[in-house]
């Protein structure tokens, strides 16, 4: 990467460039906002503003269907994140590792994930377990979903590796580590930010994956596919609600994640 | 490997048996770390595709029915004007979302790197992505109470005096969707292009006598080619597979390839041969994109970095 020059900072100053991009950014949070204040809203219908209130918000809380829906959610995530979490370092550090024929092969497969459109990718799942007569559970549902979060966790966690120094593992083997006891005590500890920040990427893509779960989750009900079948026939003000609360946690794991990068770039 | 190193005449067989064991070792070494995910992904990724590519050949295919015979009869459907028309519609949706990811992207991409202060600049770029961390689906619901016939948009038109307007189901609401859903990508590699753009270049053209607009034209959009090929490729191919908003947001008469293919699996269609083969078109139309995006784009856009 070339050296940035050293050009004495501009100044902020009204631009139109500065401008067209505040708008952008209103653009981008306009319809959050505007969907957070309505949550507030009394009136059932209209865009109407007849008062604050708390009723959606008490509603929610006493809705078990929804709450079901959450911890369907969470297990299939939970559970795909923590064995991709494995599978997709390893999988990192072994394609940084070694050379060997059909290399590109796999590297090619490992970012079909990734490439081909998730409806496609439900779509061959369904047909295949079908075919294989597996019957459809959360189980399915957290098989399917690794395939895309050790991806994503590889990318991330690849991308690290590229930066650090391949001495230093050399150096534990040279001092008489196995190379079990270099991969864990050298190499891991330096890739855990990109593994964390990696994990919490994959975290948030299964828990909004809507194709996937529809396809392969059988009776389990995620969140998304709930929320869906709420939402297809129009406004509804408690998931407005619920759509706020989503909106903080999701800011908080972001705020995590970035924290994490910042903190993998620093070291 | 070993090359070079002689087996000594006094203990060869010894030394032989420790070669073969470290060339075993060596050989399965990779297989423990890349063997598990590997073994995911042709279990979960590549027999599923193969399976529908050969499913794509069967005509008429329902959930449960045992393979009669071969042909091409779904693919000759697809060119049928109905089916045709959806994926010209799709194809549509997907340039048009890019252009205006494009046109909104470029000038906040440039802003952020190379007008905001540098202090602030990683957390602005950050704040534009934010919205990619949350549902795609509750952004995308975000829009109806804005766009609805009773919505926000409305209430301010008709506040203002100014005649409302129908926006809900239209066109227009897919695109200002897809737009608003994809944009932050847009944004994140357009930044890493023009993040590296060497600023001497731009120097060099005005002391050369180039203005402004001169210099932008000649030597910034050429150098973040690579980048705007990237960005709009990947805006191109995810939201020619998009599913959420021109269901959400769209309406019946925005039927596209991947709502076709929906229904033909979980709707009232039920006919897997079908969807197959438009899995299988919709899988052909992604993969020339990216074929173009490795021949002409940046192959390296530092996304994850």
């Amino acid at each position: 990467m070339s050296k940035k020059h050293n050009l004495p900072s501009p100044k902020l100053r009204i631009s139109w460039q500065g401008c067209l991009t505040a708008l952008t950014y209103c653009f981008m949070y306009v319809p959050i906002i505007v969907l957070g204040i309505y949550s507030f809203n009394e009136s059932r219908y209209g865009a109407i503003w007849k008062g604050f209130s708390l009723t959606w918000y008490r509603k929610l809380l006493g809705d078990e269907r929804l709450f079901l829906a959450l911890g369907d959610s969470l297990k299939i995530a939970l559970c795909a994140v923590a064995i991709s979490s494995v599978l997709g370092t390893l999988m990192a550090v072994g394609l940084a590792k070694y050379r060997f024929p059909g290399k590109s092969l796999y590297v090619g497969i490992s970012y079909l994930p990734l490439i081909i459109p998730d409806i496609a990718i439900a779509v061959a799942t369904l047909v295949f377990l079908a075919s294989v007569a597996v019957p459809l559970s959360l189980w399915t549902a957290i098989a399917a979903h690794m395939v895309f979060c050790l991806a994503y966790i590889a990318i991330v966690v690849s991308s690290r590796l590229q930066g650090l120094d391949p001495n230093l593992e050399e150096a534990a083997l040279d001092l008489g580590a196995t190379p079990a006891q270099a991969l864990l005590k050298v190499l891991i500890p330096q890739l855990l930010p990109a593994i964390v920040s990696g994990c919490l990427l994959a975290f948030v893509l299964s828990m909004d994956d809507l194709l996937i779960s529809s396809f392969t989750a059988g009776g389990a009900n995620p969140l998304p596919i709930e929320i869906f079948s709420r939402v297809k026939t129009g406004i509804k003000p408690d998931i407005n609600a619920l759509s706020v609360l989503l909106i903080l946690a999701s800011g908080l794991i972001a705020a995590c994640s970035e924290y994490f990068r910042y903190k993998s770039q620093r070291n | 490997m070993n090359k070079g190193v002689e087996p000594s005449v006094g203990f060869g067989k010894n030394f032989n048996v420790a070669a073969v064991q470290q060339k075993l070792r060596a050989a399965m070494a990779p297989l423990g770390l890349l063997g598990p995910a590997g073994l995911w992904l042709v279990l979960l990724m590549v027999l599923p595709t193969l399976l529908i590519t050969e499913l794509s050949l069967v005509p008429g295919l329902r959930p449960g029915e045992a393979i009669e015979g071969y042909g091409l009869l779904n693919y000759l459907r697809i060119l049928e004007p109905t089916y045709l028309q959806v994926l010209r519609r799709s194809a549509t949706f997907a340039t048009g979302t890019t252009l205006l990811c494009l046109v909104l992207g470029f000038p906040v991409a440039y802003w952020l790197a190379l007008m905001a202060p540098k202090r602030w600049q990683n957390l602005l770029l950050v704040l534009f992505i934010l919205p990619l961390w949350t549902s795609s689906l509750l952004r995308t619901y975000a829009w109806i109470t804005l766009l609805r016939p009773s919505g926000v948009i409305n209430l301010v038109l008709s506040t203002l005096g100014l005649p409302t307007q129908s926006l809900m189901n239209t066109s227009w609401a897919v695109y200002i969707g897809m737009t608003y859903s994809f944009l932050p990508y847009m944004v994140l590699i357009l930044y890493a292009s023009l993040e590296r753009l060497d600023l001497r270049l731009l120097e060099a053209a005005a002391d050369l006598g180039a203005n402004p607009r001169t210099a932008f034209w000649r030597v910034t959009v050429p150098q973040t080619l690579p980048g705007i090929a990237a960005g709009c490729l990947l805006v191109f191919v995810t939201s020619l597979g998009d599913f959420v908003v021109p269901t959400l947001l769209g309406g019946p008469s925005s039927m596209t390839i991947s709502r076709l293919i929906y229904n033909q699996f979980l709707g009232v269609a039920r006919n897997w041969g079908f969807g197959s083969a438009l899995s299988m078109v919709l899988i052909l139309m992604v993969s020339v994109a990216i074929a173009l995006l490795l021949k002409y784009g940046d192959r390296n856009p530092d996304i994850y970095s």
